[in-house]
């Protein structure tokens, strides 16, 4: 058990104050630790590291809204089963196992959240932001979410309802953002920069053209 | 903390910012390669993240509790020894070096994911439109104190099952060590007030992911 009070025998209930205060020289301390007991190769770390910097992020998940948009079959296909529709674009992983596209409209709005932590759709997504994170988006998203928006600049309509998505499984949702007028035209490429993070949040709309 | 009043404004920040230290990086890294040796799951490293000590969860940032729960856990599941963690000891070779995390299986690793649907279980008791309400405290049944995906502000309030996620691992059963344990998984939708004293809009809703023994019928 993580939290066994009856055994004492491992020391202190809370081990991790045996470890220097500061943030930074815990985590030297600890990948030292384990890098010397034979258990983290830093290579492997640099790797991990690699991946959410460079490799994965919110463009992946930019790429889905464009398709989505502009290919009616994806489109169904990724509202009916998200998950199978994103892994046929390599999307796939951790964090990532059960995925939901969830459409915003003129009549919903929809927002994604994590009050028990902070679940949030990796392969798409990438490591999320810091706010996503915070106590006050933690706290507050569920029970003011319009207000929340507002300090995002964003107003709905009093006829849009919002929908807040609290992540308290394993399913991870992805917002698929209204397509913004004017765009018409453009390709693929050029409608995924209109999308940005937050507005697959939920947390901001797509950028107009 | 969903719902608690006090905790200020959301304060937005530029996409391309991935980390806010230079520390974050490595606490993320180290997180997930410890986690890769397999001696503990998601569900358990999520306890070890409550369970720390209130004023400890309050004041820790965000990485700071998983870097303070990494090391309890590597303790309590016999990983490495408090005179190692504290540098009063030599480390010593670990038996689980063996699964130590190389850096070529990385990306597979981190493509692979761990999924948390499994086959069997009970039947499910609920399908779309039912009426349900929630069990009316967010409290591990098997545990006392123990980890559960109850949000205390959605305890014994009354929704909708809204769909359907299939058969998934029980974190309250996961968490400590009792076995996946699976049940029906539900997204149910709540009228935001039915949760708030002050809703914003009579046509909002919040929606949460609900094992089924977390429901009865309403």
């Amino acid at each position: 058990m993580p939290h066994d009070h009856s055994d004492h025998s491992h020391g202190p209930d809370h081990p991790h104050t045996l470890l220097p205060p500061e943030p930074a020289l815990r985590v030297r301390a600890l990948e030292t630790l384990l890098e010397r007991k034979g258990l983290v190769d830093p290579a492997a770390l640099d790797a991990i590291i690699d991946t959410y910097e460079n490799r994965i992020g919110p463009r992946g998940g930019a790429q889905v809204v464009a398709r989505a948009w502009t290919e009616p079959e994806f489109r169904a296909a990724l509202l009916e089963d998200a998950t199978a529709a994103v892994a046929d674009m390599g999307l796939y992983g951790r964090q990532g196992e059960h995925i939901v596209a969830v459409e915003n409209t003129g009549t919903v709005h929809n927002m994604v959240v994590c009050t028990l932590c902070s679940c949030y759709p990796w392969p798409l997504l990438g490591i999320p932001p810091g706010w996503y994170k915070s106590d006050a988006y933690r706290a507050r998203a569920v029970r003011e979410p319009r207000k929340v928006l507002a300090e995002f600049g964003v107003t709905l309509p009093r006829e849009t309802a919002v929908r807040v998505w609290d992540s308290t499984a394993e399913v991870r949702y992805l917002v698929v953002p209204r397509r913004p007028e004017g765009a018409e035209g453009l390709d693929k490429e050029a409608l995924a920069a209109l999308v940005t993070r937050d507005s697959m949040i939920g947390c901001g709309l797509a950028v107009n053209p | 903390m969903g719902g608690r009043f006090g905790d200020g404004a959301v304060v937005p920040e530029p996409e391309g910012e991935v980390w806010h230290e230079e520390w974050h990086p490595r606490a993320l890294a180290v997180t997930l390669a410890a986690g890769a040796l397999g001696a503990w799951n998601i569900d358990v490293s999520r306890h070890a993240r409550e369970a720390l000590r209130p004023p400890d969860y309050a004041r820790f940032s965000y990485y700071e509790k998983w870097l303070a729960a990494l090391a309890d856990l590597l303790v309590a599941r016999d990983v490495v020894s408090p005179g190692e963690l504290s540098g009063a000891a030599e480390p010593s070779q670990s038996p689980l070096a063996a699964k130590k995390l190389q850096a070529a299986d990385v990306p597979a690793a981190l493509a692979r994911g761990g999924p948390a649907d499994r086959p069997g279980g009970p039947d499910p008791a609920f399908g779309p439109g039912d009426a349900v309400r929630t069990r009316p405290f967010s409290e591990n049944r098997m545990v006392e104190g123990g980890h559960t995906r109850m949000p205390a502000y959605a305890a014994g309030r009354v929704g909708r099952i809204l769909r359907r996620h299939g058969t998934h691992v029980l974190p309250d059963a996961s968490a400590h060590d009792l076995g996946d344990r699976p049940e029906p998984l539900y997204a149910v939708a709540f009228p935001a007030a039915a949760l708030w004293a002050h809703p914003e809009h009579p046509g909002d809703e919040v929606v949460l992911d609900l094992w089924q023994s977390y429901l009865e019928p309403a």
